[in-house]
């Protein structure tokens, strides 16, 4: 709530707000300007404009969008299952791929492997994801796959050294010199205590695919929520901006308190 | 791997003198307009060809770079202070200022940072001059990215003044501003520099993702981002490979910034 009153503090303080392009048709009468002007007069004070969207939210309504001139809620049922795809997709996919190779890189001996891996992420995070999208588009491939590889370096920097510091602890040691295998080392004795902070790591990669999504979707045309964001904010939509400030931060909030949430009994069992 | 580092700083202190002699080194201004080259391949009298207005390439690639290269670090600067200033504040004073402060920085962290810079700048003017366009733009990134900064600084503060040395010299009887300048500082200063230097490339790569979605720096004034928007016409039926060349400077860039922040890592 607090993030999305402060994206709404900076669109009423920013230059130029509150003036409409169509004041300016000259094809328009003076009633008729007087009528848009009032239109928008809700907006014009900061603290009118809380009281009048609190108002409307209590009763469950997120509001008209400007630029659109449609009800948010329903903006928000048609484009939230896209960025949802996206986001959902490209976790699976920066996870999956992540955690496959740090996994790779800290088991296998030969190392050939890991460096692949960790050459082929430290290139990808030199590379907007901007950038990432543009080639997409360019090669014609799904757009959606460009966040997964915004989160695999991420994902795969962070497991990989989480994993290398877990294999060195002394009970991994003894477990190695007492005989285990490989896999069992690495399912009862390093993945159980490293799965605390890869569950952390979960919750801030919800973030990271979320703001990944917004030039992914505008560049890839994709009709998501970060498309909606970027229309938004360029046309200066207050209450879109707003609804969409929340929902994001809800979002993530509620990603990092799920991680929380998982983590905190595994954390309890710990010795 | 040693070496690889040398490597890095050599190349980003070259790079840092071009940018500087740019005037020098480019072979025209960034908007001077071959009207009658426009789109140009290379030769040799254009080694990276023409834009659609006819502008050289590689002299909009070294005033680029050079807009890119030298803010981001004054972003970074920014950001840093900030960090500095309210983590280490929070840190230091503790009790409920820390939680308020801290909570204020989860909030900040909670949304999406290319989202929350997108909707502030996007509600800055856009059309404004180029110089002021490079000002609002890295001024925005300095301001902005502080919160993970910050809480770095914050738990390094709090450990920090509950240390032997702390303890030490408050029974000796430094306190308030003494005790901070004096010990709290310095021994901070090795998690300020490594703050520093990671905030570079995550500079660098986001007023690139600025400029791409139009958001960045201004034309004429080049830079990486608005360079890099020039992939938008790339064909592959018509492949022009020199469109690539911002983004091969950018990676390699960048990369020499990760090479080199390991090493500033190492120290801290």
């Amino acid at each position: 709530m607090a993030g999305g009153f402060l994206g709404a503090t900076l669109v009423r303080l920013a230059p130029g707000f509150g003036v409409d392009a169509e004041e300016l048709d000259s094809r328009l009468s003076d009633a008729s300007i007087q009528a848009l002007r009032q239109a928008h007069s809700s907006h014009r004070s900061l603290a009118g404009f809380y009281i009048h969207y609190m108002s409307q939210l209590a009763r469950g309504n997120l509001g008209v969008s400007e630029i659109f001139h449609e009800p948010v809620q329903q903006l928000l049922a048609e484009r939230f299952p896209e960025t949802l795809k996206t986001v959902a997709i490209g976790l699976a996919l920066g996870w999956a791929a992540g955690l496959a190779l740090a996994l790779i890189a800290v088991m296998s001996r030969a190392g050939f492997a890991g460096l692949l891996a960790s050459l082929a992420a430290s290139l990808l995070l030199c590379i907007p994801a901007a950038v990432l999208a543009l080639l997409f588009v360019i090669a014609q491939a799904p757009g959606r796959l460009v966040v997964g590889l915004i989160v695999f370096p991420k994902i795969f920097h962070y497991a990989r050294n989480l994993l290398e510091r877990h294999a060195a602890l002394p009970h991994v040691l003894t477990a190695r010199a007492k005989g285990a295998g490989s896999l069992r080392v690495l399912l009862w004795h390093i993945l159980p205590v490293a799965a605390p902070q890869l569950f952390a790591l979960a919750g801030v990669s919800v973030s990271l695919a979320f703001a990944a999504a917004i030039p992914v979707e505008v560049l890839c045309d994709l009709p998501g929520i970060g498309q909606l964001a970027w229309k938004a904010a360029m046309g200066r939509d207050l209450v879109l901006l707003v609804d969409l400030t929340m929902i994001v931060t809800l979002v993530t909030l509620l990603a990092n308190t799920a991680a929380d949430l998982v983590t905190r009994p595994i954390g309890a069992g710990e010795p | 791997m040693k070496w690889i580092r040398v490597v890095a700083i050599v190349f980003l202190a070259g790079l840092a003198a071009v940018c500087v002699f740019a005037r020098y080194v480019a072979p025209d201004t960034y908007a001077h307009q071959y009207r009658e080259l426009p789109d140009a391949a290379p030769s040799s009298r254009h080694l990276l060809g023409t834009d659609d207005l006819g502008r050289d390439r590689l002299s909009r690639l070294i005033y680029g770079t050079r807009v890119s290269l030298l803010l981001a670090p004054a972003a970074a600067l920014l950001s840093t202070l900030f960090a500095a200033l309210i983590g280490g504040a929070a840190g230091f004073a503790g009790g409920w200022i820390e939680t308020c402060v801290m909570a204020a920085t989860d909030l900040f962290l909670s949304l999406p940072w290319l989202f929350l810079l997108i909707t502030v700048r996007a509600l800055l003017p856009l059309n404004v001059a180029p110089m002021a366009s490079v000002a609002i733009t890295f001024a925005l990134l300095g301001c902005l990215g502080w919160a993970a900064a910050a809480r770095v600084i914050c738990a390094d503060a709090r450990t920090l003044c509950r240390s032997d040395i702390v303890l030490l010299a408050r029974a000796s009887g430094s306190g308030g501003f003494r005790l901070l300048w004096r010990h709290i500082v310095p021994n901070l200063r090795p998690v300020l520099l490594a703050q520093f230097w990671i905030s570079i490339p995550v500079f660098i790569l986001t007023e690139a993702n600025l400029g791409i979605l139009g958001l960045g720096v201004a034309e004429p004034l080049p830079s990486w981002g608005s360079l890099l928007r020039e992939l938008e016409s790339f064909s592959v039926f018509s492949a022009q490979p020199w469109l690539f060349a911002p983004l091969v400077l950018l990676i390699v860039t960048v990369s020499c910034f990760h090479l080199v922040m390991r090493e500033r890592e190492v120290w801290a």
